[in-house]
C-alpha cells in the first residue's frame, strides 16, 4: 500500500515535469513548423513591402542589433564594476553593500513596462530635453524617442542580469589566486584587473550574452522610447528611431489590417527572434556549465 | 574612513605596515603612487556600486514626477483621486472619460491568480522531481530545458497564445470570447513556471543531505522524505519562489497585452476579456496627449505597479534569506 502511494507520488511529479517539457516542445515546434515556410535569405535581407504584407525584416534585425550593441556598451562595463564591488570589495556588514544588494534585487523585479515609463520620463524628457535646451535651443534633437534612449533604458533593465552572472563567476575564482597575487606585492586593484578578471572572462561573456538575449526579446521598454512600426530608411544616427524584432511582432499581430494574410511573415519573424534568443541562451548556458566544471575541478 | 576601506575581506590588512614593524623601512615613492591608485580604484568602484542604488530611486522619482502634477491640480478634469472614485469604469475615450482603476486592479489580480493556479502545482512538482527523484543524468537535461522556457521572449509567448492557444481553448470550452482572462492567465503561467521552478529547485537542493539520510535511515521512503522532511525544510525558499513568481506575473506586459482581449470588465468569470494595469499603460500611452490628464494617470499606474512589485520582491528576498538562516545559520 505504502509503496503504491509512493510510486503514485513520484509518477505525479514526473508527469508535471513531462507536461512542462511538452509545453516547451509545442510552442517551439509550432513556431518552427509554421515559420520555416516563408523563411529565406531574401526574407532576412529585404525591407518590408506593401504595408508589411510582403518583403523581409532586415530593418528590424538591423535595429535590434543596433539596440543591443549600444545597450551592451553601457550595461556590461557598468555591471562588471558593480559585480567587482560585490565579489571583491564589499564587506557583508557594510551599509553600502546591503543597500546596493537590495537595490539590485529590486531592480531585477521592476516590471519592464515601468522601465519604459522611466525611459520616457528620465532619458527623453529630462536628459534629452536638457541636451536640446543647451546645445540646440528651439530644436528637437535628443528630446524625442530614439535608439539611443531605448538602448539606455534597456541597459538599466539588463544591468541586474550582468551583475548577478559576473558576480557568480568572480566568486568561483579560487581564493588562493588572490592570496598569491597579494603576497607577491600586488595591490588589490592590480589583483582584480590582472588576476581575477582574466580568470572570470567567461562570466563576463555569459553576462553580456544573457543581457543581449534579454534586450532582443523585451518589447515593453522600447514601446515609447524609440521603436517604430515602419521606417523607410535604416537609422544612421543615435537620435533616430529604429525597428525592433519584438516590437515588429507585436505591431504586426495587433495592428495589421489583415492578420490572416500576414500570418506566414509573422510566423517567420517570430522564428527569427526565437532562434536568435535560443542561440544566445544556449551559448550562455554552455559557457556557464564549462565554467562550473572548471570551478569545481 | 580610509582605514576602514583598507581592511581586506580576508581579515588582515594588505598594506599594514605594522606587519613589517621590525623591518627597517625604506620610503618608496613608486609604491606610494601605486597605493594611491589602488585607493582611487576602490573609491571609484564603490561609487559605481552606489549608482545602482541611485538608479532605483531615479526610476521611482522620474516615473512619479510625470504623475505628480495630478496631486496639486486637476488636469482635464482628472485629479489624483479620480482613479479611485466611482463610477467603477475605465473608459478613457468617450464623451465623459472615466478613469477608475479598480477594474484594472481586479483584472490584474484575476489574471495573476489564474497564472499562479496553473504554474504553482506544475513548477513545484517538477522541482520536486528534479531535486529528489530524477536520476542525476536526467537532471542535467531537465534544468537547461526549463531554462529554455525562461528564454522564450514574452512577446513570443503572447503571440503563441494569441494565434494558437486561444483558439484551442475557445474550441475546447466553447467560449464566447476567444481572448479572455483564462488565455492570458495560461500564457502568463508559461512565463512564471521557470522562475518558480528554478528558485524552488534551488531551495530543495540546498537542504543538507544529512536530513535525507537521517529520514531514510529511520525507514521513511523517498517520497515520504521528500514530503515530510525536505519540503518543510525548504518551505521559506518555496514561499519565496511563489512570491517572486507572483511579482513577475503582476508586472508582465506583453503576454497579457496580446492575449487578454484588453477590455476592462469587473467580473469574477475567467472567460471574459480583462485588462491589466501593465497592458493599459502599454496600449494607451502611445496615443495620449502629452502632459495631459490621461498621460499622467498612466504614469500614476506605473507608480502603483512599481510599489506593488517592490514590496512583493522585498518580501520574497526576505524569505529566501530566512531559508539560508535556518539551514546554515548564516544570513
Amino acid at each position: 500500500m505504502r509503496k503504491t502511494i509512493d510510486r503514485t507520488f513520484v509518477a505525479l511529479t514526473l508527469t508535471a515535469t513531462v507536461i512542462i517539457l511538452t509545453i516547451i516542445a509545442i510552442i517551439v515546434g509550432n513556431i518552427v513548423v509554421h515559420g520555416t515556410d516563408t523563411l529565406s535569405l531574401e526574407f532576412l535581407t529585404a525591407a518590408p513591402k506593401d504595408g508589411m504584407m510582403a518583403g523581409g525584416i532586415f530593418p528590424a534585425i538591423y535595429g535590434t542589433v543596433l539596440l543591443v550593441l549600444l545597450m551592451s556598451l553601457v550595461a556590461v562595463p557598468f555591471g562588471v564594476l558593480v559585480a567587482i564591488y560585490f565579489a571583491e570589495y564589499a564587506r557583508a556588514e557594510s551599509r553600502l553593500y546591503r543597500w546596493t544588494r537590495m537595490a539590485v534585487n529590486n531592480l531585477a523585479g521592476v516590471p519592464s513596462i515601468v522601465f519604459g515609463l522611466f525611459g520616457l520620463g528620465f532619458f527623453i524628457q529630462t536628459i534629452g530635453h536638457g541636451i536640446d535646451q543647451i546645445l540646440y535651443p528651439g530644436y528637437l534633437v535628443y528630446g524625442q524617442p530614439s535608439v539611443l534612449w531605448a538602448a539606455m533604458t534597456m541597459a538599466v533593465l539588463t544591468l541586474p542580469v550582468v551583475i548577478i552572472t559576473v558576480e557568480e563567476t568572480l566568486r568561483a575564482v579560487p581564493r588562493e589566486y588572490r592570496e598569491a597575487s597579494l603576497a607577491l606585492g600586488a595591490t588589490r586593484l592590480q589583483t582584480v584587473f590582472r588576476v581575477i578578471l582574466p580568470q572570470a572572462w567567461s562570466g563576463v561573456m555569459t553576462g553580456a550574452i544573457l543581457a543581449i538575449s534579454r534586450g532582443a526579446g523585451e518589447v515593453a521598454p522600447v514601446l515609447f522610447t524609440g521603436a517604430a512600426y515602419f521606417l523607410p530608411e535604416l537609422p544612421t544616427r543615435a537620435n533616430e528611431q529604429f525597428m525592433h524584432l519584438g516590437y515588429h511582432i507585436y505591431a504586426m499581430s495587433t495592428q495589421s489590417p489583415d492578420v490572416e494574410a500576414t500570418k506566414p511573415i509573422l510566423y517567420s519573424t517570430v522564428l527569427v527572434l526565437l532562434v536568435l534568443t535560443f542561440l544566445l541562451n544556449i551559448t550562455a548556458i554552455l559557457i556557464r556549465n564549462r565554467m562550473r566544471r572548471w570551478a569545481t575541478r | 574612513m580610509r582605514r576602514k576601506f583598507r581592511i581586506s575581506k580576508f581579515g588582515f590588512r594588505i598594506s599594514d605596515t605594522a606587519l613589517l614593524s621590525g623591518v627597517p623601512q625604506i620610503r618608496n615613492p613608486k609604491s606610494e603612487i601605486r597605493n594611491r591608485i589602488d585607493w582611487l580604484g576602490e573609491f571609484f568602484i564603490s561609487a559605481v556600486a552606489f549608482v545602482a542604488i541611485a538608479i532605483i530611486f531615479l526610476i521611482f522619482i522620474y516615473v512619479a514626477r510625470e504623475a505628480a502634477p495630478l496631486a496639486w491640480r486637476t488636469i482635464d478634469g482628472i485629479s489624483i483621486w479620480s482613479p479611485f472614485q466611482p463610477p467603477y469604469v475605465w473608459q478613457p475615450v468617450g464623451g465623459v472619460p472615466k478613469f477608475n482603476i479598480l477594474s484594472l486592479i481586479a483584472g490584474t489580480f484575476k489574471v495573476t491568480l489564474i497564472a499562479m493556479l496553473f504554474a504553482t502545482p506544475l513548477a513545484l512538482a517538477a522541482a520536486l522531481y528534479t531535486a529528489e527523484f530524477a536520476p542525476p543524468s536526467l537532471r542535467e537535461w531537465i534544468k537547461p530545458a526549463v531554462e529554455v522556457l525562461a528564454g522564450i521572449p514574452s512577446v513570443v509567448v503572447g503571440f503563441f497564445v494569441l494565434i494558437v492557444l486561444a483558439s484551442w481553448l475557445q474550441d475546447a470550452f466553447s467560449l464566447q470570447f476567444r481572448l479572455n482572462a483564462l488565455s492570458a492567465g495560461i500564457g502568463l503561467a508559461f512565463a512564471v513556471i521557470p522562475l518558480i521552478y528554478t528558485v524552488s529547485e534551488e531551495a530543495l537542493t540546498s537542504v543538507p543531505k544529512l536530513y535525507r539520510e537521517a529520514s531514510l535511515a529511520l525507514g521513511a521512503s523517498k517520497a515520504q522524505t521528500a514530503i515530510r522532511v525536505v519540503l518543510p525544510s525548504a518551505s521559506p525558499g518555496i514561499f519565496a519562489a511563489l512570491v517572486l513568481g507572483f511579482g513577475r506575473a503582476i508586472g508582465e506586459t506583453m503576454i497579457v497585452l496580446l492575449a487578454s482581449g484588453n477590455a476592462a470588465t469587473l467580473s469574477l468569470s475567467p472567460f471574459v476579456p480583462v485588462r491589466t494595469l501593465s497592458a493599459t499603460i502599454a496600449s494607451e500611452l502611445g496615443e495620449v496627449v502629452f502632459g495631459g490628464g490621461h498621460y499622467r494617470v498612466l504614469f500614476l499606474i506605473g507608480v502603483i505597479l512599481f510599489i506593488i512589485t517592490s514590496v512583493i520582491n522585498w518580501m520574497g528576498s526576505r524569505y529566501n534569506r530566512r531559508l539560508r538562516q535556518r539551514l546554515f545559520g548564516t544570513a
